[in-house]
């Protein structure tokens, strides 16, 4: 045993100087192996998307391999009988094909949509953290807005792989974004044109050019960025929530050699073990189902992925403004719901450490986070902002209730449109109060327990030992943070 | 805080390993190994390591492993024996990473040497380092009398260069010019989706049909009609479009002005003491049309009425157009051309 282990040493010795007379790297091989990651489980949420995103790459590229982006009408013949002699594009053909006739091709096929459905979920996770921790503050504010961009060309990425298969869904999809297009003022009509190569469902190099934005000019930008986004995060190390020994010119945690490196790929391969389940197991976007798209054809049961949920919401919930003068349409409805909205959604979360700069006037370099609870401002806007964008997309699903539940669809609409304003108007409120009672009281939102500690004497009696107010003041290693003297940047 | 719930009882070990650590520190400082630092403010080193050498748990990643094995080449043997077993596919895959996932974070957790380290960050910027980049740059400018005349030339070609490459777009589509036009004119008999025409007596009251253009190309956006027999309680149309209507029977283009998606939803009177008139609707976002009264909205987004087309009923009893629609059809744009109603 010893001996092999000695052989084993030895032959990884000359490996490594193989390596060194080659690049020298040994400095920052070093560097890396000893680059600390601070623990928190909320630090996951960043690492489930990249790795979310390696599953789409990887099966992405089984897709690629069969899926044809031809618009040209043909009679399917496969074995699923129910398309028998059904008129189809050569697209939905590829990809009904590849669902039924490929081996693993549906197992594949569902394991991506799955994933681009939990990498869009962990992004937007991800992004409330950064958000509720002030993690985007100096230094990290250029690195929030690449990740910004990159929930963006995640979106639209999402989109764009679920209209190239062109069925039902997919084509009802894309008449909308037709219709948001044309919607631009004044540029609309050329821009859709300019897209989709003529008026919708567009010319045949529509499909090929959906394609290649999917497979590779939107993928190629967000590996640059995710890129980017890593090499920053390496440069600048990671934020840390305050703690014993932790300050703010320091980065406490385990280093990636060997404990986190194996924690880190047991969490990708727990993820990529996740999504082949889901893909295996648990249907997702039944194509079949849905039939060949016809611009003339719409149904009722199709819904979106999820991350489409809060535009379908816009649009639904918006009352019917469209002004005009004559023949001019100054702002055609679309545009409201479709464009207007995602854009001020954006722009605000784009321009938000501006904003709060301004007010805080702090321009200081912050690698300590703030708990949620010590920002009670920041963390009720946020609140109340994201209430908001999830009421929209919760109105996206108010005809389901109809269907299921039939409740009025009408009377629910116009129920939002006011509780849309009203309802996050109230959650900042009750937010901030609840963020100063639990700085000023420092108990845990979840962990907290309130009661009388007593003991029980041989004779009978009760002695009480304390409370929980005790237990708190008793505990100065829980005392707020926000008393704890940030560190000033020289 | 959560480093601070879980530590009483591996405070002894902690307080000795912070012992360690900064022995280990100052013999390093003073044998010249590390640059001593700033002064740290009083305050604990969380720095510790723990060896777990279990003996146990490297038993269970092994196990770990060799079932993840199991998993694994049962992909395989199911790939070639029935390769279209979805479910089974996705088990024996999933199945496989889970458990490779399992080993991985055991290991990370139980096997291996357990530490927590504390590294120094970086303070970025170096204010003379800053003034050295503008100052080597700089000094690349050295002899250039004449910069403003450069940079001015050099920003015009900048903005030529960008348009020259922004100009191949315009290729991408091409020009407008009658968007939305329909194959519908006076005369094109109404086919139903599997091409045969359709007679007026076919239309009933109570549903709709959706009639294509004879020779016309499905596929195109405005082709898509929707028609409903309507009873003349219900018909209200404008006084215009009264001839539009040959024995109650009306036809709407299909597609929503809201956002292009074809309307499939008819409400249809089943109890006429308590019901509304009839409506078509959208079942993207729900935009509410009345067939009876011209295509009027009643509720929804959509910023206009649904077009109408006229229609006649030919010598043979076919449904025909009498017409073109009488404004554009599809989502609005800019400059699209509204009906009156």
């Amino acid at each position: 045993m010893n001996v092999l282990q000695r052989t084993l040493e030895r032959r990884f010795l000359r490996g490594t100087r193989w390596l060194e007379q080659r690049l020298g790297a040994a400095k920052g091989i070093k560097w890396l192996l000893s680059y600390v990651f601070p623990d928190h489980w909320s630090f996951l949420l960043g690492e489930i998307a990249l790795y979310a995103f390696i599953v789409l790459v990887g099966t992405g590229t089984f897709l690629a391999l069969y899926y044809i982006p031809g618009d040209s009408q043909v009679i399917y013949h496969g074995p699923y009988a129910l398309l028998q002699g059904e008129q189809m594009s050569e697209a939905y053909r590829s990809v009904v094909d590849l669902s039924f006739s490929v081996p693993a091709g549906l197992l594949f096929r569902q394991a991506h949509h799955w994933a681009a459905d939990v990498f869009v979920a962990a992004i937007v996770l991800h992004l409330c953290r950064i958000f509720f921790t002030g993690a985007y503050r100096k230094p990290r504010d250029v690195n929030y807005f690449i990740g910004l961009t990159m929930l963006m060309l995640a979106i639209l990425e999402g989109f764009a792989g679920y209209s190239l298969i062109d069925d039902l869904l997919s084509g009802m999809g894309l008449a909308i974004a037709y219709g948001v297009a044309l919607s631009l003022p004044g540029i609309g009509a050329q821009l859709g044109y300019l897209v989709w190569g003529g008026p919708f469902p567009g010319s045949s190099s529509f499909l090929p050019r959906l394609e290649i934005v999917h497979v590779f000019l939107i993928p190629g930008t967000l590996a640059v960025l995710i890129t980017l986004h890593l090499v920053m995060i390496m440069r600048q190390h990671h934020s840390q929530f305050p703690g014993p020994g932790r300050r703010e010119r320091n980065v406490v945690g385990t280093p990636l050699w060997p404990a986190y490196a194996l924690r880190s790929i047991g969490l990708l391969l727990a993820v990529a073990g996740v999504l082949f389940l889901l893909g295996g197991l648990v249907q997702i976007n039944p194509i079949w189902q849905w039939g060949p798209f016809h611009p003339y054809l719409s149904e009722n049961g199709a819904q979106p992925d999820w991350y489409i949920g809060w535009l379908i919401g816009a649009l639904r919930l918006m009352p019917n403004w469209e002004p005009a003068i004559g023949n001019y349409t100054l702002i055609p409805n679309p545009f409201w719901g479709g464009a207007a909205f995602p854009l001020f959604v954006f722009i605000v979360m784009f321009a938000w450490p501006a904003i709060e700069r301004r007010f805080t006037r702090d321009h200081l370099r912050h690698d300590l986070l703030d708990r949620p609870r010590d920002r009670p401002t920041r963390t009720a806007i946020g609140a109340a902002f994201l209430s908001w964008v999830m009421i929209i997309f919760a109105v996206g699903s108010t005809d389901r209730l109809f269907f299921r539940l039939h409740i009025s669809y009408t009377a629910q609409i116009h129920f939002w449109r006011a509780g849309v304003w009203v309802l996050p108007i109230l959650i900042f409120f009750i937010t901030r109060s609840a963020c100063r009672s639990l700085r000023r009281t420092d108990t845990h939102p979840m962990r907290a327990w309130q009661g009388t500690v007593v003991r029980r004497g041989p004779d009978g009696s009760i002695t009480r030992l304390g409370d929980s107010a005790d237990r708190t003041q008793s505990r100065p290693s829980e005392e707020p943070v926000g008393t704890v003297p940030a560190e000033s940047e020289r | 805080m959560s480093t601070g719930d879980g530590s009483p009882r591996l405070r002894p070990i902690a307080r000795t390993l912070a012992v360690l650590v900064a022995l280990r520190t100052a013999v390093r400082t003073a044998t010249g190994r590390e640059r001593p630092g700033p002064p740290a403010p009083p305050d604990v080193d969380p720095s510790e390591r723990i060896v777990p050498a279990s003996r146990r748990a490297e038993t269970i990643v092994a196990a770990l492993l060799l079932a993840a094995a199991v998993f694994g080449f049962g992909f395989t043997f199911v790939y070639v024996v029935s390769g279209e077993n979805t479910q089974l596919l996705g088990l024996a895959v999933g199945g496989m990473l889970a458990l490779l996932a399992a080993a991985a974070i055991i290991a990370g957790k139980l096997v291996v040497p357990q530490e927590q380290s504390v590294e120094q960050r970086d303070p970025l910027l170096v204010e003379e380092q800053a003034e050295e980049i503008v100052e080597i740059v700089e000094a690349g400018g050295e002899g250039v009398s004449r910069r403003a005349l450069l940079a001015g030339a050099g920003g015009v070609a900048g903005a030529a260069l960008i348009t020259a490459a922004a100009t191949p777009v315009a290729s991408l589509g091409p020009t407008l010019n009658g968007i939305h036009t329909t194959d519908w004119k006076r005369g094109v008999r109404l086919l139903d989706t599997s091409g045969r025409p359709y007679l007026a007596a076919d239309i009933e009251i109570g549903t709709f049909y959706t009639a294509l253009p004879e020779g016309g190309d499905p596929e195109h956006l405005g082709a898509g009609l929707l028609v409903v027999r309507l009873p003349p309680e219900f018909l209200h149309l404008p006084p215009a479009r009264q001839s539009w209507a040959p024995d109650g029977i009306v036809a709407y283009s299909k597609i929503c002005p809201h956002a292009a998606c074809a309307i499939s939803l008819y409400r249809y009177p089943t109890y006429r003491p308590t019901s509304v008139e009839p409506a078509f609707t959208c079942p993207c976002h729900y935009s509410t049309f009345l067939p009876g009264e011209g295509g009027r909205l009643v509720f929804g987004p959509a910023g206009r009425a649904l077009p109408q087309l006229p229609l006649m009923v030919d010598a043979d009893g076919y449904l025909r157009a009498a017409g073109p629609f009488h404004e554009d059809i599809g989502p609005s744009w800019w400059n699209i051309h509204r009906g009156q109603s």
